[in-house]
This record gives structure tokens, sequence and C-alpha cells, in this order.
């Protein structure tokens, strides 16, 4: 049965013709997104560059080529094209782009959202193709005015001459398209911005309040199966015998197939698909995890300490020795917990594979991959699977990771229709990639003269990177990056990394290796400053002195959040980082009563340099606050018998509305080039409130999450 | 087959009379607004109106539904302009906007039966659904303003 639905004409199918040489020629029918019209062709017009098209309507379609995942790429990327352009933004249709070489991302090397670093790849490029874009156009009226283009200026959408005539972009593009490309375009200066920098509203947000943005598990396809997957509950295991009699003769249920990630069952419908998975009788074989839990990760992590000096990362002068030769020395041990993303959609993958080509409809953070992934489960070359990028609800990293595709294609292939395979909550939080665990050592001394003489760091724990990215050859995971970039001034600095698997996969999370190293860096600034018995601020401060970013964020948080005079019972911690070139310092008030914790207000004040729409930057430093909470609170994932013991929001607690303090975000206005802003909050939150249960109680805890600590 | 009744449209569903309601919607009758979160009532994001109270479409099977009046986020209003929505639209709410469908059902329930809610009530109405991207502050910010663009309370009731 089809009833009639606000959505059901929505599907639209984008095609690539041609990816050929060097430059990108696209014949395409663009799906848009967010409840906009899509049902008709562009109507003639011209693509003016990889990321624009313009119809003879006056239509203007952007392409984006990062992942619209709640960071606001869909808005901000279109946002430097249309400044350029000098167009409405509004006007826009945003489509997501295919995978093609015009869409890698520059700093990530490869088709890749993530690292925060969208607007920074696309601060110049974007902008030059709109600048591009509009000196054809003007070319093309100048052109059939036969004036000098001097002469002509381009406005809202339509070029107009110094004698009072004028066409629209629509008129033009499909002549502009063929106009040379024009080198060296000048940028506007800042001054000269209409757009950038403005809090213009969002594209996405329409289609996020009617039901009609369209993320993967909201795919559509004629004819279309749905499929569940059981996956081994033992981490890294396989089914070795497989009983699917009651399951195959259940309602609706097409076939049932074994394949690399599980056992596969697909059906007419996803209840049924769920309620025939429930039904099998799988033997699985734990494989080398049976006996995996904590308490072994923790012991490995340890024994690979002292095992092992690590390598070294960053050195200036000798660490070694000044600890030898210092007055007083400190030293201390972090553990930072597994974590899960817990996305709130959950992992799914929409596949129709034909005998020549395959078409995934997926929410993912790497096009490529995910190509790459589909076309090893098909059978075909990666340039016969065309990747639709559909929104995602929630990345934070997990989507980074292509491992729930290969079983829709080869569910697709097996019963030769469109299959949409679903994880359900229990699969994502058992399956996850999780944030591994990681030891941190520390120790550091103080001279005769007071000054902080050393600093040591070693860090142990799996590597994400060697997983990901297995041809690199950089012997250090990001899980060190934030600890190399170590802000204070110290004259014998040594960090080491040693690499220790434990025998699971791990993936990136949302402020990688920010999140654990802020968490110890930044509470161990704050032994050190109780060990020299100064304030966490003044100690900070007093090495900052060549940090003038650093020291102008601290003390505006700390004069904003009240340093110094915390109400009767309240108790401030304050923490302070560098990451993804934004600099931002927390400050947690909190108080501690009869054991019992409770975060009143984070104060956070950012420099990110150039905003490009300061309510994004808002909304997503609140985010990362609120993602760092739960993190901090309650962040915890527990393994035994190698099985994950989280299995929904019941066992992994989230933050909920009645439990958000309230915040105080303070953006500061900067000339300096744009920095990353869907990450780096969220490392400060669980050391700034460390710190202020230690001002509360004098309890430093070096261990998260906090839940797990008794504080009375 | 069940015949129910979805936005003021009576329809026949050939499902399972133990499927959820959210599978219904979704997969029979093709209104995917509503959104699989946790299958438990966990975490509010499958949430839609059953006779004007804010339920849990995850847990409810089909079989509970005859002679209720469903609404899902499709049928709130036809273009967007219920109070809520307009809120939403208003203060930029969404981030990733998966959570948001439940959100602005939930928002809209607690509006029909309080119109002016504290930021107390409001967190406690609102505690149901999960929003993984922290759009919280917003939420409560954009449910005050939906206050403001409620229709004036009519006099004669």
């Amino acid at each position: 049965l089809s009833a009639p639905s606000a959505n059901s004409s929505r599907r639209d199918f984008c095609k690539r013709a041609a990816a050929a040489g060097g430059g990108l020629v696209l014949a395409m029918t663009l799906p848009a997104f967010g409840g906009r019209s899509r049902s008709r062709a562009p109507a003639a017009g011209g693509q003016l560059n990889a990321w624009l098209q313009v119809a003879a309507d006056n239509s203007i379609t952007v392409i984006v080529d990062r992942s619209e995942m709640g960071q606001g790429v869909y808005t901000a990327l279109p946002m430097l094209l249309a400044e350029e352009l000098e167009i409405d933004l509004a006007r826009i249709n945003v489509v997501a782009a295919p995978v093609g070489d015009a869409y890698v991302n520059a700093l990530n090397g490869g088709q890749i959202t993530g690292t925060s670093n969208s607007v920074q790849d696309a601060w110049e490029k974007l902008r030059i193709a709109g600048a591009t874009a509009r000196t054809m156009l003007i070319a093309a009226a100048a052109q059939a005015w036969r004036v000098d283009p001097a002469q002509c200026h381009a406005r809202n959408g339509m070029v107009a001459s110094a004698h009072g005539k004028s066409f629209s972009y629509g008129d033009l593009a499909s002549v502009a398209a063929k106009m040379p490309v024009p080198k060296d375009v000048k940028l506007k200066p800042k001054a000269a911005f209409r757009l950038i920098g403005t809090s213009a509203p969002r594209l996405d947000t329409p289609g996020k309040v009617d039901g009609s943005a369209e993320f993967g598990l909201d795919v559509k396809l004629p004819g279309m199966l749905y499929a569940a997957l059981a996956q081994c509950p033992t981490l890294g295991g396989k089914a070795a015998a497989v009983d699917a009699s009651r399951s195959e003769i259940m309602p609706g249920v097409r076939r049932v197939l074994s394949t690399a990630s599980g056992v596969v069952v697909v059906a007419d419908h996803f209840w049924q698909a769920l309620q025939a998975r429930d039904a099998l009788r799988i033997t699985w074989e734990p494989g080398a995890n049976a006996r995996l839990d904590n308490a072994a990760i923790w012991g490995v992590l340890e024994q690979a300490a002292a095992a092992n000096q690590g390598l070294v990362a960053r050195k200036d002068g000798d660490a070694a020795a000044a600890l030898k030769s210092a007055q007083r020395t400190l030293a201390a041990v972090y553990e930072l917990p597994l974590l899960a993303h817990a996305t709130m959609e959950p992992m799914n993958c929409t596949a129709d594979v034909k005998a020549d080509r395959c078409d995934l409809y997926v929410g993912t953070q790497v096009q490529q991959m995910a190509q790459e992934a589909a076309a090893a489960a098909a059978g075909l070359k990666p340039n016969q699977v065309n990747v639709n990028t559909t929104l995602l609800g929630g990345g934070f990293g997990r989507r980074l990771d292509v491992d729930f595709v290969p079983a829709a294609v080869a569910a697709s292939k097996a019963v030769a229709a469109p299959v949409k395979l679903i994880w359900t909550r229990e699969d994502d939080m058992t399956h996850d990639m999780y944030r591994p665990p990681a030891r941190e050592q520390m120790s550091a001394g103080f001279d005769a003269a007071g000054r902080l003489a050393a600093w040591k760091m070693h860090i142990i724990s799996p590597s994400i990177t060697a997983r990901f990215a297995p041809a690199g050859t950089d012997p250090f995971d990001s899980v060190v990056e934030y600890a190399a970039n170590y802000p204070y001034a110290v004259p014998n600095f040594l960090l080491t990394y040693t690499r220790k698997e434990i025998g699971i996969d791990v993936g990136y999370m949302r402020s990688v290796s920010h999140a654990p190293n802020c968490f110890v860096i930044e509470s161990f600034m704050d032994e050190l400053a109780a060990a020299a018995s100064k304030s966490p601020l003044d100690l900070r401060l007093e090495l900052l002195a060549r940090k003038p970013r650093h020291a102008a964020v601290l003390k505006l948080a700390a004069q904003r959040a009240g340093w110094g005079h915390a109400p009767p019972g309240r108790h401030l911690g304050l923490a302070l980082m560098e990451g993804y070139t934004t600099y931002l310092a927390q400050v947690a008030e909190v108080s501690v009563n009869g054991g019992v914790l409770k975060v009143h207000k984070i104060t956070c004040v950012v420099d990110c340099g150039q905003m490009v729409n300061p309510r994004i930057v808002e909304s997503q430093i609140e985010s990362a606050i609120v993602f760092g909470l739960s993190a901090a609170l309650w962040g915890e994932v527990t393994i035994s018998a190698g099985q994950v013991r989280q299995r929904n929001f019941n066992s992994y607690r989230l933050l909920r509305s009645n439990e958000v303090p309230e915040l105080d975000v303070h953006l500061l206005d900067s000339d300096a080039p744009p920095g990353g802003i869907g990450e780096p909050a969220v490392a400060l939150v669980a050391p700034a409130i460390c710190n202020a249960i230690f001002a509360a109680t004098g309890k430093r805890l070096r261990s998260l999450p906090i839940a797990a600590h008794t504080l009375g | 087959m069940a015949r129910i009744t979805v936005n003021n449209q009576r329809l026949d569903v050939d499902a399972a009379p133990d499927t959820p309601l959210l599978w219904v919607l979704r997969d029979h009758l093709g209104m995917t607004g509503t959104k699989y979160g946790c299958g438990m009532a966990l975490c509010g994001a499958c949430t839609v109106h059953v006779d004007g109270v804010a339920m849990r479409s995850c847990i409810l099977p089909l079989r509970m539904l005859e002679g209720k009046a469903v609404t899902t986020i499709e049928g709130l209003s036809k273009d967007r302009t219920h109070p809520v929505q307009r809120a939403w639209i208003e203060l930029d709410v969404p981030q990733c906007g998966y959570c948001q469908s439940g959100q602005i059902m939930s928002a809209a329930a607690l509006l029909k039966s309080n119109p002016r809610p504290s930021d107390a009530e409001i967190d406690a109405a609102m505690a149901g659904n999960i929003c993984r991207c922290g759009t919280y502050l917003r939420i409560r910010k954009a449910i005050h303003r939906a206050t403001e663009l409620l229709p004036p309370p009519d006099p004669q009731s």
C-alpha cells in the first residue's frame, strides 16, 4: 500500500554523466534538498564551474562538497560563493557533490568532511569560484552589449551596464559558461563583505522543521526492500553457523545471506526484517576478544607504558635532566575511557546494485571511501559507483567510517533490488568505532627559582590512523596532535607516544586528540598551580607571555565568569586551548554538596578568526559544550567478554534539556583567517569542570567520567 | 488490513498488528519525517500526537490505534506555519536536524496544554527528547517565542 505523502515525489536522481579530463564536466539532474521544489529538471543554463549552476530560469544551484551534519556547511559554504557572485543567499539551492577530483578537501587530502576545516578549505576556493563566475557573467553581458566589461557591474543576480540595461544571470548563463575562465580574480576585502560575517538564516532549516529533510534513513526508491543485520556480539567475532529456518518463513522475508559484516535479513519492510533477524539462530565464533574487558585494556596500556618510552613526538631542551635537577617534581597518571559517538540517526545505507553500476545513498563524511567500499562489495570498479550523499543525522566522526556500507551493497546485489539496511540503536551502540582509550603519564618539575622547568608527557593508546589510513607513514597517531601543540612556555618539554592496540577498532570522535589531551594538560596545569601555591589563572598567564591570542581569551573568560568572585557555595575551574586554529577558554561554575555535583554555568570565550556566520558559530560552540558535558559527566563504554555493555540511551546517558547549565558563549571579532568551530569547544568542558571540582573539594579527578568518582 | 487516521486522512495499512506506528508511518505510508532513534521510547525522535497527546510511535503497536487520530510532523501544518515551526525557523534551531521532528511535536503538544510554560516546565516537558547536537537552549528560546506567535485565545472558550 502506498498513501499520499508530502514527500512521495521528492526523490530525484543525480546522474554523473562524465567526469572528463582535468576539468569537471557535469551533466546533472541535481536533486535539491530540504523540501524545496525538485520535481523539474533545471532549465537550460550553464554550469559555470564545479560548484555553480545557473539555469535559464534564474535558479541557482550550489554544489557543496562537504557533508552537512549539523555544522552548517550547507549555509556557510554557499555564503562564501554568494558573497562574490553577488546573489541573494536565500535563492540558492544546495546539492551534495558527487565523488570528484574538484571536491577533494585539500587540507585533508581526500573528499573528507572532518578536522573542522570545511570553511578553512573553502575560504578562498569558493570565493574565487564565485568571483570567477561573476566575471564570466559580466563578460557575457559586455559581449552582448559590445561594451567594456569594466562598464558593467553585477548585483543581486543581475548584470547592469552603465547605460541602464540589464540581464539576469539566467539570461547570461549559457553564454557565460563558454567564456574564457579568468585568472587571478580579485577578492573583496573584509570591509566590502555584505554577507560574510552576518548571521544569515540557515538554508537547511525549513526542511528540518517540516519532516521533508532527507537523511539516509529516509531514502525511498521504487521497489526498495529493507534489511536488518546480525553482527557478532563479541567485537571482531563472526558467525560459525547460521540456522535461518525460522526466519525464512516469516512474513515478508525475501532472503537471508551471510556477509563479511554479519548475517543480513532482507524483507519487504524493516519491522519484518528486524523480527526475522531476531529469530535467527546463530552460533558465533567470538574470536580473539572472547576475554577482553576494561581491566584487560587498562592492564595492556599500563604494561606498554612500562615497557616502552615511546616515540618522540616533540622535544625541546632536555626534560629528563631538568626533572632530575628540579627543586620540586610532580607526577600523575591520567586515563581516558572508550566513548561511543551515538549519533541520533543510527548507521544505515541504501544501495541499488545493477550489473554495471551501483547507486549508493548514504550519510557519509567520506564519499570516496564509501565508493570504494561499495565497489568492492558489488564487484564493480569505483567509477561505477555513484555516491549520493544525504543529510547526516549527526556525524561526530562516526561517519568517517564506512563499515555499514558493504552489507547493504551485498544485500542489494543478492536480491537484485534496491535495499535500505538499517542498524538498530543497539547495533549502533555495540558496534561503534569507539573513541580510543588513552593512558597519559605526566611529570613536571619546578626549578629552584620556582619556574616551570620541565614537562614530560607519555601517551599510550591504540592508533586510529593506522586502521583509517594504513598506507600512511606518520608513526604518530592523531591522538597526540594536541599535546604536541602544548602552549605554555617551558624550556624542557618531552612528548612521547606508544602505540598499543587493544584488539578492537577505534575511530575518530569529535575533538579527536584535543578532548583527551586538553583534559590531561589543563588538569595537570592545575595540579602544578596547586603545588606552586599559585592561582591557576596566574600560573597560566605567566607562561603565555608569547601567546597573545591564548592569553586574551583566557583573561576575558576569567573576567566574564567572575574569577576570584564566585558566588557563595560555587567554585570555578578553567581550561584553555588552541585547537583547529581556534582559541578558546572556558570557565565552569560548579557546586558540590553532599557529594552531588551540579554544573551551574559554563563561560566560553572563542577567537576563531574571521567568522562566516556568527549564529552558526555560536550554535556549534553550544553544541560542543553539551557534547563535552555528556562525555565528562557520564561518557564511558565498558566491555566484558569482548562485548559492549551499553546498548541504548538508558545505559549510555546523554545530556537532556533539564540538565543543561547556563551557557555564556562570547565570540571575539577577528581579522585572522577562519579557524574550525565544529569540534574544539568539546575538549575544554571536562578539565574546566574537574578543575572546579578540585576548587570545591580538593579532590583531583584523573580519569573520566566524573560519575565514576565519589565526590563526597 | 488495519485502518488508521493520520493527518486527518483515513488510510488502510497492510501490516502486522504488532508493527510499531513508527514503521507503519515510515515504510508503509512513506511519511519519513518521524524518525527512528532508539526503539524503546528513550529518545523522543519518533514523537507524534495521538488524539493530541505526544506519544512515542516506536513502541505503539498498530493494533492500539484503531479509532485514534495520529498527527505527524507532516501534518502539523501544511506550510511550516505552526507557531512552533515558525519559531524554530526564526531562531535557526536545528543543527543536524534528525531529532527536530520529535522536538517540534513535543513542543507543540506542550503548548497545547500549557500556552505559557516556564523554563522549568519546558525542561520537564522536553526531557524525553534527546538532541545529540545540543540545541536545547535554542529549543527553550524557540518555545518561548512560539508562545508569542500562538493565536490569541478564543474568547468563546
